[in-house]
């Protein structure tokens, strides 16, 4: 069942289709990645479905009723991209504030970010204020500000920026325990990397437009090139016969090959075995998501040109 | 409403409980009433005496100048001139030409004498003059003295009104000019504060981070609101802080200090344009005869609902000007002069429409809300309904209302736009197009 529906929603600004017509559900439990590169919409599309922008059109469906911003938002968490604490506010009245606005009690909000401190090990922080601690540990709380409600959906932009690869794990694994307690999260990011390893489903948009949408195995799938990797003993010296492949290039004991229209990967095999030569590896090599970002997204103009909207 | 509750809340205490607000509440008033103290004192302090020599004397100064002794000295000694007066102490030379192509009297002097030593010089040779001529005539001075003395008595006015009050015209006017400025100084104190809070939450990078669980409008205004409790409770303070700093310098002031003060400031009023210190005077004598004269409760009423309309008025303006521009403070500055104008043009219309509290001026600038909480405030003390007929009150309270509630709608378009807006200004031409959109 879809936590989140998002049906041909719109935006316009004077100067850009900033979400032009786009649609696609986010799977309760599951971990979304949204994707693009700068300026593709991402923060306008973000910042609608938590409410702070009305769509010029289109709906939003939440937990199976029409979104409410009023409401809604309580069972949202979001951590936007462009994000900061009250830089003179002790950090514990600050993270209670945070989640009384998010519609916690007082003491529930405190209980709470106890708990959360100590998983973090930042007991220590609560008297201080944000700006004595480093970006990392600032970070770290902003995350927690984000999650300390229980909320049902769960928008984080970018979260890892400026975390080491310790803190960026802490959090990653936090991420996974939340998913796995029914949180749904929506992950926004340009790091690709970082969105195979973590997501099930992605949507890549591109200048306001849904470009791409599946799981993580079914993009790759569907971009794959048919090209396989076959290891050697030795490598054999020519290709006779007529090889139900072409040679794409080599690597060490590896011939990298593009299997020919037509043919399946076990004829490639069998060639191999006629001529007599020792395989060690077989393997399929599918496109990395960061290679199909590139490839869609490559060929379109970088930055987005202005142009005038009549709407 | 919840929310909206906790914003107030966050906004007040974060400012209530800093050091700076705690320092203003106490440093101000002990400014101001250092200020008024120390002027007092410095306006008896700094009669310093001067001794003028007079020479050839025509017969009738010597009988008819009066020294005073704590300010000019007039001596007549026979073996000083030009050349030597000052080795023998005197501060001037006073001479009388004989020749008559040349000005008649000369005082001759090192330094350049001050306003107040020539007026009163000036006064005395005119007295002398006066008599000299009046005795030529055969009038003896007793005579002109008595008829001086009935006629002063006979011209002080006591402006008496069909109601029987009878209205002191030096309070009402320290009243509201006090009320008038207090409220454009509050205003820009508060109204910057405002903006600056706007600023802080845009540049921190938070605003984003409470827009996604409170309304842009709600932020707005809960800023707003909390501000303004800020403000009351400071103004309430310094009221408190003022009436025991009154009620205990007169034991740090000798009553021999104050007595002279008095006597200097009778003095200093028969100047012209001698006047500088007679409001501080007046505040200082004004605690004693406050009570009965004005009609405290309805300037109180007027004070706090003009102070909180005017505030209301344009801390969203300002609001709406800190939403829209970045870390650069020089920004902000471009973007407030066409807010802070009027709030000055308020004071300025405020001086002269105390004068003159009939005006078309005054009217229009105590009706129309950029203006209206800082000039009403000056008409109000006049007295309401003499000056201020009640249709009049009551229309411009309505209509500071009217303009609050349309600045806030306005403002809160803007704010809405701005704040989630990184990385440029915004033209005054781009926010009305926001407000347009929207």
């Amino acid at each position: 069942m879809a936590l989140l529906e998002v049906r041909n929603l719109k935006k316009y600004f004077a100067t850009q289709k900033a979400v032009d017509d786009i649609s696609f559900n986010v799977e309760k439990g599951s971990i979304f990645g949204l994707l693009g590169p700068n300026g593709a919409g991402k923060t306008t599309l973000i910042r609608m479905i938590t409410g702070i922008f009305y769509p010029d059109e289109g709906q939003i469906t939440f937990d199976g009723k029409k979104f409410d911003p009023v409401n809604d938002v309580l069972h949202i968490g979001y951590m936007p991209e462009e994000r900061g604490l009250y830089k003179k506010m002790k950090i514990g009245e600050q993270a209670t504030y945070l989640a009384q606005l998010k519609g916690l009690s007082k003491k529930e909000a405190i209980n709470k970010i106890k708990e959360w401190f100590i998983k973090f090990e930042m007991q220590s922080w609560w008297t201080k204020k944000v700006e004595d601690l480093s970006k990392g540990m600032s970070q770290k709380l902003q995350f927690v500000t984000t999650v300390l409600h229980e909320p049902k959906l769960i928008i984080l932009d970018e979260p890892f920026s400026g975390l080491d690869p310790v803190n960026s794990n802490l959090i990653k694994d936090e991420i996974y325990k939340l998913a796995q307690r029914g949180s749904t999260i929506i992950f926004s990011t340009h790091r690709m990397e970082q969105v195979e390893e973590i997501c099930d489903h992605i949507v890549l948009i591109n200048k306001g437009q849904k470009i791409l949408d599946g799981s993580v195995k079914g993009v790759k799938n569907q971009f794959k090139e048919n090209l396989f990797s076959i290891g050697f003993e030795q490598l054999p010296a020519n290709l006779n016969g007529n090889p139900p492949f072409e040679m794409v290039g080599t690597r060490d004991h590896a011939f990298i090959v593009k299997i020919k229209e037509g043919n399946k990967p076990n004829d490639v095999l069998n060639y191999f075995l006629q001529q007599r030569s020792e395989i060690i590896s077989f393997n399929e090599i599918l496109p990395s998501l960061n290679d199909i970002f590139i490839k869609l997204v490559e060929g379109t103009p970088l930055t987005r040109q202005f142009q005038a909207i009549t709407a | 409403m919840n929310k909206i509750w906790l914003v107030i809340k966050r906004e007040y205490l974060t400012r209530v409980r800093n050091k700076t607000f705690l320092l203003s509440t106490f440093l101000f008033p002990i400014i101001i009433v250092a200020f008024i103290v120390g002027s007092t004192l410095l306006a008896i302090k700094s009669k310093n005496k001067v001794r003028i020599a007079v020479v050839n004397d025509p017969g009738f100064f010597q009988k008819n100048l009066e020294s005073d002794s704590s300010s000019v000295i007039f001596e007549y000694p026979t073996d000083v001139n030009s050349s030597n007066y000052e080795s023998k102490g005197y501060t001037g030379l006073l001479k009388v030409n004989t020749d008559t192509a040349a000005e008649k009297y000369v005082i001759e002097s090192k330094k350049s004498l001050n306003i107040e030593t020539m007026s009163y010089v000036e006064r005395q040779m005119k007295k002398a003059i006066e008599y000299n001529i009046l005795q030529q005539n055969n009038i003896e001075r007793r005579i002109l003295d008595s008829i001086s003395t009935v006629s002063e008595k006979a011209a002080q006015i006591t402006n008496q009104l069909e109601t029987g009050k009878e209205v002191n015209n030096k309070l009402p006017y320290i009243i509201g000019f006090g009320c008038g400025i207090i409220i454009y100084i509050t205003m820009f104190i508060f109204g910057a504060m405002v903006m600056r809070g706007v600023m802080e939450e845009k540049t921190s990078r938070i605003a984003e981070v409470i827009v996604s669980s409170v309304k842009p409008f709600q932020l707005m205004m809960g800023k707003i609101i909390g501000i303004a409790g800020v403000g009351l409770t400071q103004l309430l303070l310094w009221i408190v802080f003022l009436i025991v700093l009154v009620n205990i310098i007169p034991l740090f002031i000798s009553a021999e200090n104050l007595q002279q003060f008095q006597q200097a400031q009778e003095a200093q009023q028969q100047l012209p344009g001698g006047s500088n210190n007679t409001v501080a005077f007046e505040m200082l004598k004004a605690t004693n005869t406050l009570v009965n004269d004005v009609n405290w409760t309805l300037i109180i009423i007027c004070f706090l609902f003009y102070f909180l309309g005017g505030y209301l008025f344009y801390a969203s303006l300002f609001a709406a000007v800190g939403s829209v521009v970045n870390e650069d403070p020089q920004e902000a500055q471009s973007l407030m002069l066409p807010i802070m104008m009027p709030i000055v043009f308020g004071f300025i219309i405020l001086s002269t429409s105390i004068e003159n509290p009939d005006s078309p001026m005054a009217f229009w600038g105590s009706m129309i809300p950029f203006t209206s909480p800082i000039v009403m405030m000056g008409r109000i003390a006049k007295g309401v309904p003499e000056v201020v007929p009640w249709w009049q009150l009551f229309l411009s309270m309505a209509l500071l209302i009217l303009g609050f509630i349309f600045t806030t709608w306005l403002a809160g378009k803007i704010y809405r736009t701005g704040i989630l807006l990184y990385g440029k200004k915004a033209s005054w031409k781009e926010m009305i197009k926001w407000v347009r959109r929207s």
